[in-house]
């Protein structure tokens, strides 16, 4: 049981997206993809997720609410952007309210590509994820084995 | 002597196996109901990796008590467990589990996140829902035992030994347990507290709180829950005949693929209509057959 | 025959404390006087079970000859129709006088012109009186103790009501006279007079506010309990007419052997136990006693009062087995038990909820009096003993937390634990004595259950069996709300309660625990002796099997916790912001709402009032209990006149 990449789950947030990621992250769920063969399950709770994905740009309204999130999930996590419009801003880049991808909050690990980012791609973006996430969790394990538990806490 | 040793031995396999036979059959839950979502599902073995990842990650809580209120929810699920293997009072054994389902209301509440409040409260109507029938159940097992002159008793290892099987007796009273079954489960309709993976609502209502270890803790103690409420369903088949043990083996996995049927089959409902249903089904059911037992 | 002068000393020191407490107006030294003369009280209890366990245990019966105190007994009942009747008039409630004014006159037409009575003991000492004794004794006396403390606080911020505290003191001692008379007395003429003195102190204390729904209560109480006084009277006289005693062991011996002069008497002394024990239709009066001042809700409305009707019943049982009269009482117990338990859940004044809760577990101590088997009375009695002392200390602690937060609204408890904890921790463990695993009132529910399913009453385990899953709902909802943290956490609060109060909250708990640990101790040295004398014979309920089971359980879950919190204490965890969708504001109290403030978050529990509400389901229950007693009571008389 050491491999905690058989068990990711997903925390889907909307930025300012215009709903066709959104679709194509739903349609990963369906019987034709089947993410869950994988192990992933799209939980909707940061303290039980370990992906965060988002979809659209951030603007000033959802910022602090992306920040939040991020910081309620424990670690260790990973986050991917799907779509060009969590990824740089996309179309809407030069609109008043948005402030670009979701990497001006939060450190963003995958980036998606996309409009919309097709279910294919976004599960190959949640593979490449769900690697980082056992590479941290190793991590994770060394610091909480040469750190003690506090170690665990701050990490 | 001999008694007691087989008696510790029960529990022995009770506190050992039942998480894996819980987690299994969870895995085998999750598998069937893919299928029956013409999906591939996840591998049978997946609970098992979620319950070492939870373990994996960084201990989080919203409150330090809530690690305590579910410890105590976890121990005393244990307990009750136990207690049914070794075979004392079985009404007792319900008194322990309210008290464990008490402490984790307790947890859930005790954050005030709005979320997890409406859980537990959807949870204490959920546990109104219920109650009455596993309390009849209970006095119906002790009826069963009286017939043909005996003293009746509450005990599971008396009833476990009866010349005939309870549920001879008991029709409605296994009846009006299947049914609460379907609300203790967690399954949908009756899922309104918190739900299990595809199903989603109120975030993860009564769990909202749970990350990392604590909602491992939490599956773990689920598990251990559901083999103790599949043993009380064996117990309407299990007689002092030895092959009753198998039937009793093959009528709860009938009765957990009728669970999974429901599940896949059935939309939420509201609260009211799950009581509604619980207690007239209660009611009816397992009400009639007192009824017609005691008058016997 | 052994001489007891405690029981004399018993029935008439609380009288006469009482009457110099209305004398004494000197606050510091009333307070003084109330506290020395409750430690008395409790001492002289001490007295009378330390000479009864000293002693062969046997039943003792006393004073056959006893004239003198016939005529003064006499004289105070005239004394007390002339009270009532004086206010009566005085607040125009004219009509409620005659259900004093007959009875009385009945009853004294029987002493001085009916048939002489045969002569017969007029106290009679045994298990039962003892416990109740005990009841009555320690936890009334503790109730005194806090009700001085108490006053104190509660005209601090009642300023509005006019400070007779004197007058308060002395009903209380007075009513803890009456009690122990009552629960001393064999003769009916006895028990009749003490029966209407607890009517009307309490009568008198619901009234103490004098506000114009104080008045209001205070009169329904009266004349309900009046109108149950009225059936107790005509009981009595017609078995005097008929039989030439009147002696309450005597009637019960004639009722268990099935003699038909027994079943008038029995079943109208029976409906007189069901108003004081405000079973439906009669339940209306102790919820309106709320309005008195805390202690004595604490003191009358759970834990001794009510108990005077759950005492005649017991001591009937044996005559009710099994006949119409027993599967009346049952029946109308079962049945407020479920239904008080349902409007329970709706209300939100935690003092209503236990009120509601007390009437519900009333009706369950009334229905096992009513089946009369030796285990439902084994299940009752305990049902009797966790009751009074779990309910006297949450009458008490919700009535010192009402000094502090000056409001008895369970939602305004949300976080108690964190404000006032000591308070708080009082309440949980009075609150968990109520229904949860390890204690007492869970096992006697489990015996009683048991004990119905043997009996063959189907209503019964119905009743029970969905009016504790009701029950266990208002409960875990109230503690839910004492532990939660949140919105009101911030607040620092002064505990206003005095070390008087504290002392008796103290001492409650710690007796609820011992009381729960010496479980096997107190089921053989009274209560299964108290059930060969009722009925000749005692059923073991619980196997010894069972109680070293029950041990274990108990220690296991009071172990649980206790490790788990230590260790829970140890384990190093990253705290987290609760979730709100990704708005909450920082402190898991408020949220940013739409417009970018922060708004503070406000969780309520539910109550279900279109459903289970007092408007709902009250009167209907009320007219449906109504209807059965009236029928039943005709089918009883008809039964006996045909």
């Amino acid at each position: 049981m050491a491999k905690v990449s058989r068990s990711p789950w997903l925390l889907h947030y909307d930025g300012s997206s215009c709903n066709g990621c959104d679709i194509e992250v739903l349609a990963c769920l369906t019987p034709v993809y089947d993410a869950e063969r994988l192990g992933i399950i799209n939980t909707g709770d940061p303290m039980q997720a370990d992906i965060f994905l988002i979809t659209g740009g951030i603007n000033t309204q959802n910022q602090a609410v992306v920040k939040q999130l991020y910081d309620q999930m424990p670690r260790p996590k990973v986050v991917v952007a799907v779509g060009v419009c969590a990824c740089t801003g996309g179309i809407f880049k030069e609109c008043y309210n948005i402030l670009g991808g979701a990497d001006t909050v939060i450190p963003v690990d995958i980036y998606v590509p996309g409009c919309a980012a097709r279910p294919q791609a976004i599960i190959d973006g949640i593979v490449k994820a769900v690697a980082l996430f056992q590479q941290r969790s190793e991590e994770h394990d060394r610091l909480v084995k040469e750190g003690g538990k506090g170690a665990a806490v701050n990490g | 002597m001999n008694d007691i040793v087989i008696r510790i031995i029960f529990v022995a396999a009770y506190l050992i196996l039942a998480p894996f036979i819980g987690g299994l059959l969870e895995g085998i839950d999750r598998k069937i109901s893919a299928r029956m979502q013409r999906r591939v599902g996840p591998p049978v073995l997946q609970p098992f990796y979620d319950v070492g990842k939870l373990f994996k990650k960084q201990v989080i809580a919203v409150n330090k008590s809530q690690i305590f209120l579910l410890m105590s929810y976890f121990f005393l699920t244990i307990l009750t467990g136990a207690m049914f293997f070794y075979g004392t009072d079985i009404l007792l054994c319900f008194f322990v589990l309210s008290t464990a389902a008490t402490f984790l209301y307790f947890a859930a509440v005790m954050t005030s996140s709005p979320y997890s409040t409406f859980g537990a409260s959807r949870e204490l109507l959920q546990m109104v829902s219920y109650e009455p029938a596993v309390l009849l159940a209970c006095v119906g097992f002790y009826l069963a035992t009286e017939v043909g002159g005996h003293v009746g008793s509450f005990k599971v290892s008396d009833i476990a030994q009866a010349d005939y099987s309870a549920i001879m007796y008991l029709p409605g009273f296994f009846i009006a347990f299947v049914f609460i079954l379907t609300i203790k489960m967690r399954k949908s309709p009756f899922d309104t507290a918190t739900s299990h993976h595809p199903h989603q609502e109120l975030v993860k209502g009564l769990t909202t709180e749970f990350g990392a270890r604590n909602l491992a803790i939490y599956t773990i103690t689920e598990w251990y829950e559901n083999v103790f409420l599949m043993g009380v369903v064996g117990l309407f088949i299990i007689n002092n005949n030895p092959i009753s043990i198998a039937v009793a083996v093959v009528v709860l996995l009938l009765v957990y693929f009728l669970e999974i049927l429901i599940d896949n089959t059935s939309a939420r409902v509201k609260w009211m209509t799950m009581l509604k249903g619980s207690w007239y089904v209660t009611i009816i059911a397992a009400g009639l057959n007192l009824v017609i037992l005691m008058l016997l | 025959m052994p001489e007891m002068p405690v029981i004399p000393f018993l029935i008439c020191f609380p009288i006469v404390a009482g009457l110099l407490m209305f004398c004494i107006r000197d606050r510091k030294l009333a307070n003084a006087i109330s506290c020395i003369s409750a430690i008395v009280i409790m001492a002289g209890v001490g007295v009378l079970v330390a000479q009864w366990l000293m002693g062969d245990r046997e039943p003792i019966d006393l004073y056959v000859d006893t004239e003198l105190v016939d005529h003064i007994i006499l004289g105070a009942e005239i004394f007390l129709m002339g009270l009532v009747t004086f206010l009566c008039f005085k607040y125009k409630r004219y009509w409620i006088s005659l259900l004093s004014i007959g009875p009385t006159l009945l009853v004294a037409y029987a002493e001085l012109f009916g048939p002489k009575v045969e002569e017969a003991a007029h106290i009679h000492v045994d298990h039962m009186a003892i416990l109740m004794c005990l009841i009555v004794g320690v936890i009334g006396g503790l109730i005194a103790i806090y009700a001085g403390g108490y006053l104190i606080g509660y005209h601090e911020h009642h300023k509005e009501v006019e400070d007779r505290r004197h007058y308060f003191m002395m009903l209380l001692f007075i009513f803890l006279g009456a009690m122990f008379g009552f629960v001393l007395s064999d003769s009916l003429m006895w028990i009749e007079l003490f029966w209407e003195m607890t009517s009307i102190c309490s009568f008198m204390l619901i009234g103490y506010t004098r506000t114009e729904e104080a008045i209001r209560n205070s009169f329904r109480a009266l004349w309900m309990n009046l109108l149950g006084g009225t059936g107790l009277a005509i009981g009595i006289v017609y078995f005097v007419y008929q039989q030439e005693s009147a002696s309450l062991s005597n009637l019960v011996a004639l009722g268990a052997i099935g003699q038909t002069v027994a079943v008038l008497p029995v079943a109208l002394i029976a409906f007189a136990a069901l108003t004081k024990s405000a079973q439906m239709p009669f339940s209306t009066w102790l919820i309106g006693a709320m309005v008195a001042p805390t202690p004595s809700s604490a003191l009358l409305h759970s834990a001794t009062m009510v108990k005077a009707g759950i005492y005649v019943l017991f001591r009937l049982s044996p005559a009710m087995s099994g006949n119409l009269t027993g599967t009346m009482i049952a029946f109308i117990g079962g049945f407020t038990f479920l239904v008080a338990s349902f409007i329970a859940i709706a209300q939100s004044d935690g003092k209503k909820v236990l009120a509601y809760s007390t009437i519900s577990n009333l009706g369950l101590m009334v229905a096992c009096a009513g089946v009369g088997t030796p285990t439902t009375i084994w299940a009752g009695v305990f049902l009797m003993i966790f009751h009074a002392i779990s309910k006297s200390l949450l009458f008490q602690d919700v009535g010192a937390t009402e000094n502090a937060i000056h409001s008895r609204d369970i939602e305004d408890m949300h976080g108690l634990l964190f404000r006032l904890p000591k308070l708080a921790i009082f309440m949980f463990i009075g609150i968990a004595a109520m229904f949860l695993a390890p204690f007492g009132m869970l096992i006697s529910k489990w015996s009683a259950l048991r004990a119905c399913v043997d009996a063959k009453n189907i209503w019964l385990v119905v009743f029970i069996v969905f009016g504790s899953a009701t029950t266990s709902l208002y409960w875990t909802k109230w503690m839910g709300k004492i532990i939660s943290l949140s919105h009101k956490t911030g607040e620092k609060l002064k505990d206003m309660s005095t070390i008087r109060e504290n002392a008796s909250m103290g001492i409650h708990a710690v007796l609820m625990i011992v009381v729960c640990a010496l479980f096997p101790l107190v089921s053989n040295v009274f209560v299964g002796p108290m059930l060969v004398e009722t009925f000749g014979k005692e059923d073991q309920v619980l196997s010894t099997a069972v109680l070293v089971l029950l041990v274990a359980i108990i220690l296991f879950v009071f172990a649980v916790p206790a490790l788990s919190y230590v260790y829970g204490r140890s384990v190093k965890i990253n705290r987290k912001l609760s979730y709100m969708s990704g708005i909450n504001t920082g402190e898991d109290r408020e949220f940013t709402d739409s417009f970018g403030d922060s708004k503070q978050l406000w969780l309520s529990n539910m109550y279900l009032e279109d459903i289970v509400g007092q408007k709902k389901l009250l009167v209907p229950s009320q007219v449906f209990s109504l209807a059965v007693l009236l029928v039943m009571l005709s089918l009883i008389i008809g039964g006996v006149l045909s």
